[in-house]
C-alpha cells in the first residue's frame, strides 16, 4: 500500500511535479481568465511544495523562507491581476481570454 | 485529494466549482507542510490562500456575473488540447526523470534540520523568524513596499472613471 509507505522526499517531488504540469495544462486549455489565474496559484503552490520538501533535506530554513516571500508577492499578483481583469471585463456579458486580443493595436 | 482538487480545477467548467476544487487543492498543500514540520507555513497556507485568495477569486467571479458553465466541449483552437496534454506529458517525464535521477544526491546531502525541533515544537516558527527579520530583513521591507504598491495600483485600475460634471460642480 502506498498509504502505508512513508513518504520520501522524492514522492513530495513527483507530486510538486504533477501539480505543477497539472496547472500549466490547464492554464494552455482553458480560456477563462480567471480559471486561468487558478491554475498560475496551482503552479505556484507547487513549486512551494518543493522547496519546502526541499528545506530540511540541505538541513537549510532558506527554502521555507523563499516560500514565504513567494506567497506574499502572489498575494499582490492576484490582487493586481484580478484588479486588471475586473476593468477589462467590466460591461462584457462573458470572459474569454480571445476577448482581449483587440486591445492590440 | 490534492491531484483530485488540481484536476477538479481545470475540468470543472463552472469557475465556482473551479475555485473550491482549488480550495481543497491549497489544504491539501498546507497538510503536506504540516507533515514536513512547516507549522508556520501550513498556517499561512491556510490563511493567506485558502482563506484571502480564494475567497478574492469568488468574490470577483461573483462581481463579473461569470459564474454560469463555461461552454468547455467546444476547442476554438484546434488540435489546442492534444497539444498542451501532450507537453504536459513530456514536462512532467523531463522533471520525473530529473527528481528520480537526482534522489541519491538529495538524500545523501544532509541530515535533516536541527534534531531540537523534536524537542521543542516551536523551533521551526523560531528559525523562520530568525531568517526573515535577521538575514533576509531588507527583502522584508521591499515585500511590504510591493504590497502597497498592489493595492494603490489596483484602487486606481478599478475606480471608475468620475463624472466631468461632477468634478465641475
Amino acid at each position: 500500500m502506498i498509504a502505508a509507505a512513508e513518504p520520501t522526499t522524492t514522492w513530495y517531488l513527483l507530486l510538486s511535479a504533477l501539480l505543477f504540469v497539472i496547472g500549466m495544462v490547464g492554464v494552455m486549455i482553458r480560456r477563462n481568465p480567471l480559471v486561468m489565474f487558478m491554475c498560475i496559484e496551482l503552479m505556484l503552490n507547487a513549486v512551494n511544495l518543493s522547496f519546502v520538501s526541499l528545506a530540511p533535506r540541505v538541513a537549510n530554513i532558506d527554502g521555507q523562507t523563499a516560500v514565504f516571500f513567494v506567497m506574499v508577492v502572489a498575494a499582490a499578483e492576484v490582487v493586481v491581476g484580478l484588479g486588471i481583469i475586473v476593468s477589462i471585463m467590466r460591461g462584457r456579458t462573458h470572459a474569454t481570454v480571445d476577448d482581449v486580443a483587440e486591445l492590440k493595436g | 485529494m490534492v491531484l483530485l482538487g488540481a484536476l477538479g480545477v481545470i475540468l470543472r467548467s463552472n469557475p465556482v466549482h473551479a475555485a473550491l476544487s482549488l480550495v481543497l487543492t491549497l489544504f491539501g498543500v498546507a497538510v503536506l507542510f504540516v507533515a514536513q514540520d512547516a507549522h508556520f507555513l501550513a498556517a499561512v497556507q491556510v490563511i493567506v490562500y485558502a482563506g484571502a485568495i480564494v475567497v478574492l477569486f469568488l468574490f470577483v467571479i461573483m462581481l463579473l456575473g461569470v459564474d454560469k458553465a463555461e461552454d468547455i466541449k467546444t476547442e476554438p483552437l484546434t488540435a489546442q488540447r492534444p497539444l498542451a496534454l501532450v507537453l504536459g506529458v513530456g514536462v512532467f517525464a523531463v522533471l520525473a526523470t530529473a527528481i528520480i535521477t537526482s534522489t541519491d544526491s538529495v538524500v545523501r546531502r544532509g541530515e535533516g534540520l536541527t534534531p531540537t525541533e523534536v524537542a521543542d515544537p516551536d523551533a521551526n516558527i523560531r528559525q523562520i523568524a530568525r531568517s526573515i527579520f535577521g538575514d533576509y530583513v531588507f527583502a522584508f521591507e521591499v515585500v511590504s513596499i510591493l504590497l502597497l504598491v498592489a493595492v494603490v495600483g489596483t484602487v486606481l485600475l478599478t475606480r471608475r472613471q468620475r463624472r466631468v460634471e461632477v468634478v465641475s460642480k
